[in-house]
């Protein structure tokens, strides 16, 4: 199971002098849905674990980076079918340079057949946090988390 | 449907006693819980809260604009594309919104903020409320805005409130996949069919002028955001329209086109309806 540990988004879990716990999480992207669902599971796990006071804390700096992603969470990620992120770009500080050409030639690789001859279909999938991708040996189409 | 999809929408639907949910409708736990939220010495608060609103007020506006083209864009990736782009927005103006009612220090959540103002309260600029024309014309609204937003953000990562400067440094990342996609489309189109390239000339006379409010509103961004443009624009092989009115459109003052009443009565229709309804 991928956990949110495994995802990176789970920052801290400790015990409160109450007796309670608290858990800090921080999203995805900015407009993830997915966050109030994972702050749900996550009192809920906490709440079967024993504890009745179970808090869950945003942390939105440092900002979450696929980086964040254990090598345990790519992969079960690639085992689920979906490509794990490349590393993230590292910029400078100043402007964002652009991009305007194809896009640059990451080492994805299909997760159906493990070949690397794979091609960017679109950069914005399902979620906002992978994008669709194309295996040009077994021709099937499949998800990669991309890198940010 | 297979037992796999049953298992999907019956997990999408099940009750958590937190009140788990998707992103639509009012009576969302407040996007900032849990988070640090005291202003610290030295930040204006009443600074704070209109950069805050103005900076919610352009992603909720273009979001909304955004979403108008699900089920209508070209193709299925596209669709898929400006969802993304819209919700990314969308969850940029509700951290903004909290924040600014924070800030603001008079109760107002992010549903009041969101729901519950006039068009003359909005301080979007006009560029944003603009209808959607065809794809070409969404295409240049969106490099339009999207350059200038991620030039705003990259400087607001800097800034000395914490939380503003969070949304931001998150928001560069996001922004900056938002310019890329409307970059290359712009190259795509301008450099593609005669038919096209002719679409984005006119899109490009129209939407051309609207640049002065933006500068406007940020100055130090004009520089960055011309070279981007100009370099986009190179590539495309466009030509960037002739001499422009220096003013246009006064959106940070309340003065926005009668586009904005009617896209806010739609997005603000339901909530109004019942104000005391979560839905």
């Amino acid at each position: 199971m991928l956990t949110l540990a495994d995802l990176g988004v789970l920052r801290d879990v400790r015990l409160d002098a109450d007796g309670g716990v608290t858990a800090v999480l921080t999203p995805t992207y900015t407009g993830c849905p997915a966050l109030a669902e994972m702050r749900a599971d996550l009192v809920a796990a906490l709440h079967d674990a024993g504890f009745a006071e179970a808090r869950v804390e945003t942390q939105l700096s440092p900002a979450w980076s696929t980086d964040d992603i254990t090598a345990a969470g790519r992969r079960k990620l690639a085992e689920a079918g979906i490509a794990p992120p490349g590393a993230a770009p590292r910029r400078a500080p100043g402007p964002v340079p652009l991009t305007l050409g194809a896009t640059r030639v990451a080492d994805v690789h299909c997760p159906r057949c493990g070949s690397a001859d794979t091609e960017e279909t679109s950069r914005f999938g399902a979620t906002a946090c992978k994008a669709l991708r194309r295996c040009r040996a077994c021709r099937e189409p499949f998800e990669q988390v991309k890198e940010i | 449907m297979s037992s796999d999809d049953d298992h999907v929408y019956l997990s999408l639907a099940e009750g958590h006693a937190d009140d788990a949910r998707w992103a639509f409708g009012t009576g969302f736990e407040d996007p900032l819980h849990g988070v640090d939220t005291t202003l610290p010495e030295g930040v204006d608060a009443a600074e704070l809260t209109a950069l805050c609103l103005a900076l919610a007020d352009d992603a909720l506006v273009a979001a909304q604009r955004l979403a108008q083209w699900i089920t209508l864009a070209p193709e299925l990736e596209e669709e898929v594309a400006l969802a993304n782009i819209g919700l990314d927005l969308l969850g940029q103006a509700r951290l903004l919104y909290a924040r600014a009612g924070q800030a603001e220090g008079a109760g107002r959540d992010e549903d009041a903020l969101a729901y519950f103002r006039d068009p003359a309260e909005f301080r979007n600029v006009i560029l944003a409320e603009l209808p959607n024309g065809d794809f070409a014309h969404s295409m240049v609204k969106l490099l339009l805005l999207s350059s200038w937003r991620l030039a705003q953000l990259t400087r607001l990562a800097e800034h000395p409130d914490p939380v503003l400067a969070a949304v931001a440094r998150k928001g560069v990342s996001e922004l900056t996949y938002h310019r890329d996609h409307a970059a290359q489309w712009t190259v795509r189109l301008g450099d593609g069919t005669e038919e096209s390239a002719r679409r984005m000339d006119a899109a490009l006379a129209e939407l051309w002028p609207y640049r002065s409010e933006l500068y406007a509103a940020a100055a130090e961004t004009q520089d960055e955001v011309e070279a981007v443009l100009a370099q986009v624009l190179d590539t495309a092989r466009l030509a960037a329209p002739a001499a422009t009115p220096v003013s246009m459109g006064r959106g940070r003052e309340g003065q926005h086109t009668e586009h904005l009443a009617e896209l806010l009565a739609e997005l603000q229709s339901v909530a109004r309806a019942d104000p005391e309804a979560t839905w």
